[in-house]
């Protein structure tokens, strides 16, 4: 019930934007880079292009390593290294890649990238442009933590899914978050479907445009969901500094796990990571 | 309403057309210029058979013709659905080719799609497109053993490169039935809007040939190797890998050395010189898993010529005797791995196998070699350490080949004679005389097998029970 009645409320909300920006676009003419009501935030504040051969960037980046507990509080199946086995830049690209090896007790190798005590920031613009693996027990996702989070364990932390996908379902991107009362099943979530096409043939930009009072998640040129502190089922915890993270898990209970018809090495391309900043204009 | 609109947008674009040709000077050969194509009309079978589509049912092979109708109360859409009604056991099967008499180019398409359900839960055997006389089924898709359900589905059976499918007639072919007594049979199959469709989510190819397996074999120039194990694998949008049957002719195979071995557009690899060559291939510039690394050390030698009396020989197999009797070389028998190919060469035909583990000569008619005393082989390797196990089997009275087949010992009324062929030298053939003694010393009088352990690479030639 609550996921319809915020879909239908979305929908409303953003109609009359989109009729005010196509008519922006046919009374301005043929430009169609402004279809984005996401433009005030112009400000680049950090980027990573993966630009330069070996291990990422260590000013930006930092690593989650082995199993956590209960396989990240997810059951996930995989060993986080930082091996170049796992993460490296390659052909200016950020390359982390899901194998299928014994090590230190798990059957799966990959990795986690994070920001943590490097890049935190309160509000803006975070969009990745990824190449997406695929198989069934393969998830992917790029997102964010509250910073706060080592005083303030989660979900009270709050967490922002700019990017998650399950590898069995090629075509189905999924923006959510989570904070006090509405985490893990409960989370507030929506599914976009690419019509006709999957994430793991080609790049696509996933991003989120977070300001006081709303997350609007889009997908390339896509706004598909706002959501607000009425969407949510308890606290808004969106008005602090948050960090990225970017992983690739094998197996959990999001997923389930791989099986024979999965295929390994999976790997996420990675061509950049942008955050901006800037003013609301309204 | 309809019309009206399309004449105006005629005569615009007729109007585009008369400024174009107004405002341009010179005649050039334009970069747009493009070849004829036939139409690119996916359609099958949505309310009734498209443009050009005919039945075209497999009676030669025992199909029943009367397994179609077209349903018009159980449809998934529309008015009308394509009907089989899949006989039981026995009573023939449904197979039939769907092909259009305008021919269609399909190259704009990722899939032949459609809806089917059943009357219980079955698995049809074989499915797919491409089956055309023009072509020689150059392009023939086949997905086996599709699950089908009792609720109206969706099935996706990908083109493997559609760039091949510029002109094609063989739209649709399915082949079901119940293959055994007990086999699914007697059930009702239906299909409604088939058509090839742009999906767009038909992704992540993984092509291989040979199965995947990388192979190396021996071969002897004169001889050919097809390629085998062809299929094309893709992941659809609800996270199925589907794969296919795929046809020679969708692949571009190479030879890393032609002076060794060639490929042809249909797969076959012929040996024609010394050395050692690997066969590899793409499909859509995808390369596919799976080689053979192919040696040959040159024509093969000629097996020793036999000397015995044709009046005291009972032939299976060799160019000297006329055959006792005919003999199936493939029984393909379960799990086994064995190739048999027979071969000719300069000097004659030989039975060439690979990859044995266990297969047999199985004599149409046995043979009774009563006033017999040995069976003859010449074995030829190519490889140092290889042995051979025969055994000579005697069916009985009963004239049927009864085998435990746990041990694969003879039981009921059979009898056999076990032979290991040792010591043999690469490069060169080598003569064996069995005695048929030991079990079937009192019982040859129905002989009705060879069955072949063992190898798992060699060469046979003059197999022929005699006396001296």
């Amino acid at each position: 019930m609550n996921i319809k009645f915020r879909n239908i409320k979305t929908i409303k909300s953003s109609f009359p934007k989109f009729l005010v920006v196509l008519l922006a676009c046919c009374l301005s003419g043929c430009t169609t880079d402004d279809t984005q009501t996401v433009v005030t935030f112009t400000n680049l504040v950090m980027e990573d292009n993966f630009d330069t051969e070996g291990a990422p960037n260590p000013q930006i980046w930092g690593y989650d390593i082995g199993t956590g507990v209960n396989g990240w509080g997810n059951q996930e199946l995989q060993y986080y290294t930082n091996r170049s086995e796992n993460v490296k830049v390659d052909n200016g690209l950020l390359l982390i890649t899901a194998r299928q090896e014994s090590f230190e007790n798990s059957q799966y190798t990959s990795a986690r990238l994070l920001t943590k005590d490097l890049f935190e920031q309160q509000y803006g613009r975070f969009e990745a442009r990824i190449r997406l693996p695929y198989g069934q027990g393969i998830w992917p996702a790029f997102w964010m933590l509250g910073a706060d989070i080592d005083d303030n364990p989660w979900p009270a932390a709050g967490e922002i899914d700019i990017m998650e996908y399950r590898g069995q379902n090629p075509s189905v991107l999924i923006g959510s978050v989570h904070g006090p009362g509405y985490s893990a099943g409960e989370a507030i979530s929506k599914e976009y479907i690419l019509e006709n096409d999957r994430f793991d043939t080609g790049f696509h930009v996933f991003g989120i445009e977070w300001g006081p009072g709303y997350i609007n998640f889009y997908v390339d040129d896509v706004l598909y969901n706002q959501i607000t502190p009425e969407d949510v089922t308890g606290t808004w915890v969106f008005n602090k500094p948050f960090y990225i993270l970017m992983n690739l898990a094998v197996g959990g209970t999001f997923v389930g796990s791989p099986n024979a018809e999965t295929v390994f090495p999976q790997t996420m391309l990675v061509d950049y990571v942008r955050v901006y900043e800037g003013i609301e204009a309204n | 309403m309809k019309n009206k609109n399309y004449i105006s947008l005629q005569s615009i674009l007729f109007l585009c057309l008369g400024i174009v040709v107004f405002s341009s000077c010179e005649r050039e050969f334009s970069d747009e210029v493009q070849f004829a194509t036939f139409p690119p009309n996916g359609d099958v079978f949505i309310d009734a058979f498209s443009a050009g589509l005919d039945y075209f049912p497999f009676v030669d092979a025992g199909a029943d013709p009367e397994a179609f109708s077209v349903e018009t109360n159980d449809v998934f859409d529309g008015d009308a659905a394509m009907r089989f009604d899949v006989p039981a056991f026995g009573n023939g099967f449904v197979g039939a080719a769907f092909n259009t008499t305008v021919t269609r180019d399909l190259s704009g398409f990722d899939a032949l799609t459609f809806y089917a359900k059943a009357s219980q839960a079955a698995s049809i055997n074989a499915i797919g497109f491409g089956i055309s006389a023009e072509t020689a089924n150059k392009f023939q898709v086949t997905a086996n053993n599709l699950g089908v359900s009792t609720r109206w589905e969706k099935y996706v059976i990908p083109i493997p490169d559609a760039s091949k499918l510029t002109e094609e007639t063989g739209l649709f072919w399915l082949a079901e039935g119940a293959s055994f007594e007990g086999d699914e049979g007697g059930y009702v199959l239906w299909f409604d809007e088939i058509k090839f469709e742009k999906l767009g989510t038909v992704a992540q190819p993984r092509p291989t040939i040979f199965d995947g397996q990388e192979l190396v074999e021996q071969a002897f120039t004169g001889s050919s190797i097809p390629i085998t194990g062809l299929t094309q694998t893709f992941n659809l949008d609800n996270g199925v890998n589907q794969t296919v049957i795929a046809a020679p002719s969708y692949y571009d195979f190479s030879s890393s050395d032609v002076g060794v071995a060639v490929v042809s557009e249909l797969g076959e690899i012929s040996i024609v010189g010394a050395g050692t060559s690997t066969i590899s291939a793409l499909l859509a510039n995808v390369r596919a898993a799976g080689s053979l690394e192919v040696t040959s050390s040159g024509s093969l030698q000629a097996s020793p010529d036999p000397i015995h009396p044709a009046a005291n020989v009972k032939s299976i197999f060799s160019d000297a005797y006329a055959d006792d009797t005919s003999s199936n070389f493939s029984p393909g028998f379960g799990g086994s791995t064995t190739e048999t190919k027979v071969t000719s060469t300069d000097n004659g035909d030989v039975l060439v196998y690979n990859n044995n583990n266990f297969t047999g000569i199985i004599f149409d008619n046995t043979v009774d070699a009563s006033g017999l005393t040995f069976l003859h082989i010449d074995v030829y390797v190519q490889a140092p350490g290889l042995e051979v196990g025969v055994q000579i089997r005697d069916s009985g009275a009963n004239q049927m080949i009864e085998t435990d087949v746990n041990t694969g010992l003879p039981i009921g009324d059979d009898r056999d004679r076990r032979f290991d062929l040792t010591g043999l030298t690469v490069g060169q053939w080598t003569s064996f005389n069995i005695a048929l003694d030991g079990d079937i010393a009192n019982q040859k009088n129905n002989l009705a097998a060879l069955i072949l352990t063992g190898g798992p690479n060699f060469i046979f030639d003059n197999v022929y029970f005699f006396t001296e």
